[in-house]
């Protein structure tokens, strides 16, 4: 058999490359769920901030610190008995979310306490002057006004979490990146890498185009 | 009416911002308080709605000690007392309508009768056909119109106007303490505006405090005042406007 793509089995590819979307769209979910509110913590705990809590802030801020310092392959294998416990196997789609989210979710809690700081201090006081209590400044004031900057820090978190679920196909969980070690790199099959190679590209520019629009439409600054 | 008994403020780090003020803001006042940069004058203002509470001393709104009541009680203190901002403070991401509706919105004000009173307040400073635009279309001298708006939603007895007019050119600063000054007869709203500019306190008070390095260095009423300044502070801002 010869041809461009002889050792492509595009069936293959079709399973793949939706085991990739599954990773990414559960995780991103997930991630988003656990890093705002991590986000608002690191943010209302700070000092000056409303909810100033030095050791609350030293802890979460070293949990984070710690969590975004493992490399993600690392965090993989550590986590396998986390894993198991949590999802009932360290393999496959199911098996590579947990690390998934635990690698993502501190990163993108980063990202949502620079978006809050980006919020005025005025935008602030006149909520509390208002007579907000704590809950309503962050669901009325805070996080509306920080919509834009969440969404942008949402856009880079799912980009990383593309190259994380392609890392994750090393511990056997699914996906493009799954295929392309397995057959374009291990089989020395090109063909197969450069297709793979290319959906993950696509699937990159798809996120950060449809991320910017988002987030423009959403600015009215 | 406010009153302020031998109030001071220590901030964490050892600076002094006031130092043992009293001071008694009657119902139906204008009363400015003028000082330079650095005299203390945003940290008084906040002592009145309790977003800085004192070092020492009593802060009491209609006899309500600020100090004695809790979170709850702070907050109903904070809905009969509006403010506004030198920069505004609008949300950027609610249309004029929206940031007038916020403080009904917290307080749980049905969306029917918030309607309405948005309708009314945005007709009462003139921006009626805006409702729908978002801040970032407005001017600085309409942005303020909505601050107001906003902080009278809740229907205060008092107004709190941090440097207002400072960054509104001179004839828009005119139109807004225009609005002020009719707000006051018409609602007998209590206004409290800290600036640096004697202009202003001419144009729209009836009462005025100069406030020097932490301390109230002169008070009474406007012709007062001006016409018998005898402490340096108080010259000096004089010196500046003539």
């Amino acid at each position: 058999m010869s041809g461009l793509f002889a050792h492509v089995v595009w069936g293959d590819v079709a399973i793949a490359t939706r085991e990739t979307l599954v990773m990414l769209a559960a995780s991103l979910l997930l991630t988003i769920l656990s890093g705002v509110p991590l986000g608002v913590l690191l943010f209302l705990t700070d000092r000056g901030q409303l909810a100033e809590r030095a050791w609350l802030n030293r802890l979460a801020g070293s949990v984070v610190n710690v969590l975004r310092s493992i490399p993600f392959v690392i965090l993989l294998i550590v986590m396998i008995p986390v894993t198991l416990r949590i999802v009932g196997t360290s393999l496959g789609v199911a098996g590579a979310i947990p690390p998934l989210v635990v690698a993502a979710a501190p990163f993108y809690a980063r990202l949502v306490e620079q978006a809050l700081r980006d919020v005025p201090r005025t935008t602030i006081e006149a909520a509390q002057a208002m007579g907000a209590t704590r809950w309503q400044i962050v669901t009325k004031a805070l996080l509306p006004e920080a919509l834009p900057g969440l969404v942008s820090g949402a856009t880079v978190t799912a980009v990383a979490l593309v190259s994380f679920t392609a890392m994750a196909g090393v511990v056997g969980a699914g996906g493009l990146g799954d295929l392309a070690i397995r057959y374009g790199y291990q089989r020395f099959q090109t063909d197969v890498m450069l297709v793979t190679v290319v959906l993950m590209v696509v699937l990159v520019q798809l996120i950060q185009y449809g991320g910017d629009q988002l987030a423009r439409r959403l600015d009215h600054r | 009416m406010i009153v302020l008994e031998q109030v001071s403020k220590r901030f964490a780090d050892g600076t002094v911002a006031l130092d043992a003020i009293s001071l008694t803001i009657p119902r139906g006042a204008v009363f400015g308080i003028i000082g330079r940069s650095g005299a203390g004058k945003s940290t008084l203002l906040r002592l009145f709605n309790g977003l800085e509470r004192p070092s020492a001393g009593v802060v009491r709104v209609d006899g309500q000690s600020l100090e004695a009541t809790g979170a709850a009680g702070l907050r109903a203190v904070r809905r009969r007392v509006g403010m506004i901002f030198q920069s505004f403070g609008l949300l950027a991401n609610r249309t004029l309508a929206g940031n007038v509706a916020l403080p009904l919105e917290l307080a749980g004000v049905s969306t029917v009768e918030r309607r309405a009173r948005v309708a009314e307040l945005l007709e009462r400073v003139g921006l009626a056909d805006k409702a729908g635009v978002y801040p970032a279309h407005l001017s600085g001298g309409q942005r303020q119109r909505i601050g107001i708006a906003r902080a009278l939603a809740s229907r205060p007895d008092v107004l709190l106007c941090d440097e207002a007019t400072s960054a509104l050119d001179p004839e828009t600063t005119r139109a807004v303490l225009t609005l002020l000054g009719d707000l006051n007869r018409e609602l007998g709203l209590t206004i409290v505006l800290i600036t640096h500019e004697m202009s202003v306190v001419r144009a729209v008070c009836t009462q005025v405090a100069v406030l020097d390095r932490g301390r109230v260095v002169e008070s009474g009423t406007v012709d007062a005042v001006l016409g018998g300044a005898r402490h340096a502070a108080t010259l000096a801002l004089l010196g500046d406007a003539a």
